[in-house]
């Protein structure tokens, strides 16, 4: 019998404005349990105000042996770059 | 009422809560490091350190009232058995999962409404602790009544182990709500809480509970009392020596 819990994986959204950021994993039996978990053990320290979870196994991620062709296309465009422009102090953080 | 009266009431209500928060909140941190998995681990741990928190602040209101010069620190270490005001329930030692967590739930079923009765308090103190206090407490209360459901509501096996951690500790739970002279004048003079209404409250939260949790509890009909009074289990004894050992060994060391 596999006795390990599920694991999941956290987000924490540090301050209003802001957007949920990875901060790690844990193990939990459902997704209530994972908000409680991740709540003692990743805002202990005034991390966050806001909590998700996701279950690690509905995560879909990119392969890694595929990031050539994924990522390095992308290298030598940095007309993508807004960096011609001059921001507005009135917009503050981008 | 007399002032003497006043402080004599606070400070008996202030070492209740301070010596019932000091010790079940050393019993949690006895799991440090030994919780099932490390999710659970830091949970308890942070209970632990949410309720040492509380007893320094109860601690120093009551040394503060009693005006004899004794610090959170004298109170909390160099006491001896007989002294400690709590009730059994927070001193029994730790056994599995499912004991830990019943009583660390009849605890908080009580302790909240404690609370929220003390917020209320004519001594401005009391109110200010306890309601720094509630908030702590209102997410022990969710964390513990997760778990009883959990396992109550959970396998034949985790719901066994719940209904004889409960049945173990049903008769300490009546001693949380037994007031004394003392007690009674708190009330009286509006500083401490309705011991009748506390009960009433803390059973109506622990029976919704415990129904969903598909498990047994009713109020025993002999009950333990006398820790108030300095009577308590042979484990105390135990605990002491472990929490004073260093401060006894080295007396007002610092570091």
């Amino acid at each position: 019998m596999d006795n390990t819990w599920p694991l999941w994986e956290v987000f924490i959204r540090s301050k209003n404005g802001l957007s949920h950021k990875h901060v790690g994993s844990l193990h939990a039996t459902d997704a209530e349990m994972a908000i409680e978990n991740a709540r003692d053990v990743y805002t202990r320290r005034q991390e966050g105000i806001s909590i998700w979870v996701v279950e690690s196994k509905d995560v879909t991620a990119s392969n890694p042996t595929q990031s050539e062709e994924l990522y390095d296309p992308a290298k030598n465009k940095i007309y993508r770059h807004p960096t011609f422009y001059d921001i507005p102090d009135e917009v503050g953080h981008m | 009422m007399n002032k003497v009266d006043t402080q004599k009431a606070t400070f008996d209500l202030a070492l209740w809560m301070g010596d019932n928060t000091l010790i079940l909140g050393h019993r949690l941190s006895e799991l440090c490091g030994h919780g099932p998995i490390l999710e659970q681990d830091i949970a308890l741990t942070n209970i632990a350190l949410d309720l040492v928190g509380q007893a320094r602040m109860w601690l120093n209101l009551a040394g503060e009232i009693e005006g004899a010069n004794r610090s959170e620190d004298d109170l909390a270490f160099l006491r001896t058995g007989k002294d400690y005001t709590n009730t059994k329930l927070v001193e029994l030692p730790n056994q599995d999962w499912g004991y830990v967590i019943a009583r660390q739930f009849i605890f908080d079923a009580h302790h909240l409404v404690i609370l929220e009765q003390l917020s209320a308090s004519t001594e401005k103190a009391v109110a200010d602790i306890a309601k720094k206090a509630i908030k702590e407490v209102q997410y022990h209360l969710r964390f513990s009544s997760e778990w009883v459901i959990r396992l109550g509501d959970g396998t034949d096996f985790s719901h066994d182990r719940m209904q004889s951690a409960f049945d173990k500790l049903q008769p300490y739970i009546k001693e949380l709500t037994l007031d004394d002279e003392l007690s009674k004048l708190a009330k009286t003079l509006g500083i401490g809480f309705d011991h009748n209404l506390v009960e009433q409250k803390a059973w109506e939260t622990m029976r919704e509970v415990l129904a969903e949790a598909t498990l047994n509890l009713e109020p025993a009909e002999y009950y333990h009392k006398g820790g108030k009074q300095g009577q308590h289990t042979e484990h105390m004894g135990f605990i002491l020596a472990e929490m004073q050992s260093v401060v006894r060994a080295m007396p007002n060391n610092k570091w």
